[in-house]
């Protein structure tokens, strides 16, 4: 999913021109861009930001400004599957660094890195706005609550085979 | 109106940021992110101060942080700057900034003039609490002018607002966010600016560095420096080049609030460093039997001169890069009959013509900072980016007067910067341009238009007709020749004149760089027409070079011989001894034409700095001192006359070419010069005996000028190692050099305060180390300096005594295997010194003929081929680009292979078989090491 196709395809291209329909300018649609590729690509490559700049008619510098403020647009290669693990006040103090050991033990990675089979990666994330029942994570576009250690492997695993 | 800070009153001005207002009345109040050209954002949280509503809270110290930069002043208003509680806040941002900028002061290029440094100083942060990890980046290569060390970043923001907002550079942006912003580009890369150089002065600690600094350092204090004025174009912007071991180390900024302000272009700013050049000559050399040449003394020099001169039939060349002194006593020596001005014979008749114009119109003739008052802009045939870039950057701020316009509706300052981008957005004042190809300005012009060189004429005459309700060249005449070209000429003009409807200051920008009279002329035209309406007009002609126009003065109205009419005199073997001053004639013409010229000439003698083919064509060359090692008058485009002062006494046999024309002069025993012994004489002699040039003897003070008694000083209190340095020969410090030309000393002692503008030699205030410090020197923050303006105005706006000339213009066509030659500049390599000056020698690419892809393939023609143009014998590589107008062929201009070409000529181009390009010339020694 992560090929480094330089040029956009029509999918992104249809998806982003719709985006820039309503916008006063073409730039103004950068992040909405961003995430059009993402969602295409898993990830925005160099290539796939040049592409973009070049489609928004901005440089690729003040893209990339855009791009890396937000840390949710990954400029880095990310598994099917990426763990947001809330390290917040409220997770922390209901111990998600266990949660963080876990993954560690379980999967083999920590903060920023991808298991070998490319399946997951782990990220932490400041607050997922669920405080009342952490700790909490993001297992892609779903949030898991009152995550309990013990069972993170067997949730992960599950959740790893319904998206197969 | 009054404010009290402290308990004390002071004087306020309406309209001023209470920062802006503390720093005028000398108090110290730290601040990163503010800067006094680009007003503030309050990013940085420095500059702190306690507010009170009322006499009461002020009693009992009750107040609120506010940010002095983001406070307007109000009459009445209570501050603190003092108080515990300020203080600790403001204690408390340095040390939070320090927790991630490195300890590397010791090594850092920018240590001894840093504003991150007096600011940790004037809070009072000395102890570090912070015991964890800094962060780290790698940096980034940036090209070969400025360095990158991003560690150092207090995230101020200041490289970004100069670089986007005021440059309107798009390859440098804020990356990341939190603890981990980054200030670079996308990937490492030369900066595409052409005002980078600037990040140097504007980024407050060592993060963007000048790189030939950084690889052969001195610091500031230790720098010695003297005020200079650019030679890399007309615009004549002020600068302090810095001087140690006899080396030009860097060229900083020095402010004119009139002309270049607080910036520079990377021409002028790191094209002066040829001076250090292996190639400069150190002595006289006479050529022998061999061809080789021996080094002689001045004696042997002057007396080879003289005895050349005594022979009589002598010509010579003088410069439009030299100063007004050097070529008004080299006119001297040869007679004004048989002094050629050195412009090449194109070149001649345009400067000539600029001059008469600026006489002739009624417009103003602005200086930079007026052309930012401009509320529309028309740029003519004239690529400013690259031919007077400062221009450039001044039109990109008066196209922002809309902005100012729609904030005043508002009530907002204009200091309050983010808040007026945010209200303007891409609302800009109409800015037109016509050019034979596209121009980096395009992207915040109204319209640009891409067009033949003629037809950028008819277009400024169609504009200045439909601004004169004149309709007698109006488009229904035209119908008749039904020439489709011409119907949109005339629309567009429409549309221009149209869009020029509600403005009330219309700046007209037009030059020699278009290489046709006509364009001029209806630049004049237009500028005038708007006049005629009531409304305000500027106009400002470009010309080539730094005292292009002082020559032109010098020459005006009495037939100088041009370089052709030259060498048909030497043809008919009228000169004898022919003397050539500072200039290269083999980039005023074709090779073959000049190899006549000095062939037919029996003696040629050149003064130069460098070795060049004019100085290799010589029976004697003579060594004479550069720009930043002489005194010198040069007048810039708008016919200001600026001194220039020598920052450091010339090597060896060097000498300014004024003193070696004097003596000439004195040793022919010349009545004129028996009087005159100090450059001020030449100066006056000059201003006496040419009335156009009466005014330059006011252009700085003469060398009797007395600072309070005493002299300016070049070097600045802490100049250290003055018995050191020369350690390696004697431990004996010798006698500092005297100079008995000016007003300055080659030392530290003196005054360097309250002195004119023109004498100001370097920017130091007690806990002031950096550039930042310049407020001390102004008489209002961000205005004026306190010594009065520098330089003065030769040409007055007047005219209107003769009536502008206006020439009507053919309607353009190629035949269908023709082109139109058209110049085309480029800011690194059309100026022939600077091009050669390390790190912007990277950056110079070779000349070429440029087509659009249409008319490429209508020649048969392809991207690389080897293209001769006319009988022009240089072979040179062609290159597709669209952003070329049809039917035109751009040639790098200002280069040897080029200088046979004629602007505006129909030529055809043959493609020349086994062409190999020139290959680029990296010379560049840190890309390898860039990650190290």
């Amino acid at each position: 999913m992560s090929e480094l196709i330089p040029a956009l395809s029509a999918d992104e291209l249809a998806a982003i021109d719709a985006e820039i329909a309503h916008a006063p300018y073409r730039d103004a649609v950068a992040v909405d861009a961003l995430k059009i590729v993402q969602r295409h690509r898993g990830w925005v490559s160099d290539e796939s930001l040049k592409a973009i700049a070049r489609h928004l008619t901005m440089s690729a510098d003040e893209l990339e400004g855009v791009a890396t403020f937000y840390n949710l647009i990954y400029r880095h290669p990310v598994g099917e599957k990426v763990i947001l693990l809330c390290n917040s006040v409220s997770c922390w103090i209901k111990g998600c660094e266990t949660l963080r050991a876990r993954c560690r033990e379980g999967l083999g990675i920590d903060y920023g890195q991808t298991t070998a089979d490319k399946r997951y990666t782990l990220l932490p994330v400041t607050c997922l706005g669920a405080c009342d029942k952490a700790p909490v994570l993001m297992l892609g576009d779903v949030l898991l609550e009152n995550v309990n250690p013990a069972g993170l492997m067997a949730t992960l695993g599950a959740s790893g085979e319904e998206g197969t | 109106m009054n404010i009290r800070i402290d308990g004390v009153e002071y004087p306020a001005t309406k309209d001023r940021n209470l920062l802006e207002t503390c720093l005028g009345l000398g108090l110290n109040l730290p601040y990163f992110c503010w800067h006094p050209a680009m007003g503030s954002v309050g990013a940085c949280r420095q500059c702190a101060v306690l507010q009170y509503p009322d006499e009461e809270a002020e009693q009992a110290g009750r107040g609120k942080l506010v940010m002095a930069c983001m406070t307007p002043v109000s009459d009445g208003a209570r501050f603190s700057l003092e108080t515990a509680q300020a203080r600790r806040f403001r204690q408390g941002i340095i040390e939070s900034l320090m927790i991630n900028h490195p300890h590397d002061c010791p090594v850092c290029a920018e240590g001894g003039e840093c504003h991150l440094q007096d600011m940790t100083v004037m809070v009072g942060h000395r102890d570090r609490r912070y015991r964890g990890r800094k962060r780290t980046f790698r940096n980034q290569y940036l090209g070969p002018l400025v360095h990158h060390e991003m560690n150092r970043c207090i995230t101020c923001y200041r490289c970004t607002r100069f670089y986007r907002d005021y440059a309107g550079g798009t390859d440098l942006a804020a990356q990341g966010c939190h603890d981990h912003i980054f200030f670079g580009r996308h990937e490492d890369g030369v900066l595409e600016s052409e005002f980078a150089g600037n990040l140097v002065e504007v980024c407050p600690t060592g993060v963007f560095t000048d790189k030939h600094l950084v690889h052969d350092y001195t610091r500031k204090w230790d720098l010695q420096s003297a005020p200079s004025v650019c030679a890399g174009c007309a615009v004549g912007c002020n600068t302090l080049p810095g001087e140690r071991y006899g080396r030009l180390k860097r060229v900083h900024n020095r402010f004119n609030a009139e002309i270049n302000g607080y910036f520079l272009c990377d021409r002028g700013r790191f094209g002066a460093t040829w001076v250090n050049d292996e190639r400069r000559l150190d002595y006289p050399g006479l050529r022998g039997e061999d061809g080789r040449y021996n080094a002689i003394d001045h004696h042997g020099a002057l007396q080879r001169i003289v005895s050349s001169v005594e022979r009589g039939a002598v010509a010579a060349v003088g410069s439009p890069r030299a100063s007004v002194e050097a070529n008004f006593l080299l006119r001297l020596l040869a007679g004004p009959a048989r002094f050629c001005p050195g412009f090449s014979a194109v070149e001649q008749p345009l400067v000539g013509e600029a001059l008469a114009l600026l006489r002739a119109s009624r417009a103003t003739v602005p200086d930079i900072a007026t052309m930012e008052t401009a509320d529309a802009i028309l740029v003519l045939g004239e690529d400013v980016s690259n031919t007077a870039p400062r221009i450039a950057l001044a039109l990109r701020q008066g196209v922002r007067n809309r902005a100012y316009a729609m904030a005043a509706g508002l009530k907002l300052q204009d200091w309050q910067d983010a808040a007026i981008r945010n209200l303007a957005q891409d609302q800009r004042c109409p800015l037109f341009i016509a050019a034979t190809a596209a121009t980096r300005l395009d992207p915040v012009a109204a319209r640009s238009l891409r067009l033949a060189t003629p037809e950028i004429a008819r277009l400024g005459l169609r504009v200045a007709d439909a601004l004169a309700g004149d309709n007698s060249n109006d488009y229904s005449h035209d119908n008749s020749h039904d020439n489709p070209d011409d119907h949109s000429v005339h629309r567009e003009a429409a549309a221009i004149a149209d869009g020029l409807r509600d403005a009330k200051r219309l700046l007209v920008v037009s030059g020699t760089g278009s290489g046709d009279i006509a364009v001029m002329q209806a630049a004049a035209r237009v500028a005038e027409a708007f006049r005629d309406t009531g409304r305000e007009a500027m106009l400002s002609l470009v010309v080539p070079e730094a005292n292009s126009l002082g020559q032109a003065l010098l020459c005006e109205g009495n037939g100088s011989p041009d370089l052709d009419a030259l060498a048909a005199s030497a043809e008919a073997g009228e000169i004898d001894t022919l003397l050539v001053l500072e200039n290269d004639l083999y980039r005023r013409a074709a090779t073959d034409q000049v190899d006549r010229l000095l062939a037919n000439c029996q003696r040629v003698i050149a003064l130069d700095q460098l070795d060049n083919p004019t100085t290799s064509a010589s029976h004697l060359a003579v060594p004479a001192a550069s720009v930043i090692e002489s005194e010198g008058t040069l007048v810039s485009l708008e016919g200001r006359a600026q001194r220039c002062f020598p920052v450091f006494p010339p090597h060896a046999e060097r000498h300014p070419a004024w003193v070696w024309l004097l003596a000439t002069l004195k040793e022919l025993g010349r009545e004129a010069v028996s009087d005159w012994h100090h450059f001020d004489d030449v100066t006056r002699g000059c201003a006496a005996a040419i009335p156009a040039l009466a005014g330059i003897a006011a252009a700085a003070p003469d060398h009797r000028f007395r600072n309070h008694g005493v002299r300016v000083p070049r070097q600045p209190p802490r100049y250290s190692g003055r018995t050191a340095m020369r350690a390696n020969v004697s431990v004996h410090e010798p006698k500092q050099p005297e100079d008995e030309e000016s007003p300055l000393a080659f030392s530290m002692e003196g005054l360097n305060r309250d002195q004119p503008a023109a004498l100001l030699s370097y920017v130091w205030a007690p806990g002031w180390n950096s550039n930042q410090g310049l407020h001390r020197f102004q008489a209002d923050v961000g205005g004026p300096l306190k010594g009065g303006p520098a330089g003065i105005r030769l040409l007055r706006a007047n005219g209107g005594a003769t009536p502008l000339p206006r020439h009507a213009t053919a309607a353009f066509a190629v035949e269908a295997d023709e082109v139109l030659l058209v110049p085309r500049y480029r800011i690194f390599g059309s100026e022939a010194l600077s091009a050669i000056s390390p790190g912007i020698r990277e950056l110079v690419r070779p000349a070429c003929i440029e087509l659009c892809a249409a008319d490429a393939e209508r020649l048969g023609l392809a991207d690389g081929d080897g293209v001769q143009v006319g009988d022009n014998a240089a072979a040179l590589p062609l290159r597709i680009d669209d952003a070329m107008a049809p039917g035109c062929a751009g040639y790098t201009a200002g280069y040897r292979e080029t200088a046979g070409l004629a602007p505006n000529t129909r030529q055809r181009l043959r493609r020349v078989a086994h062409f190999s390009p020139p290959g680029p010339t990296v010379i560049g020694s840190d890309r390898g090491g860039r990650h190290g």
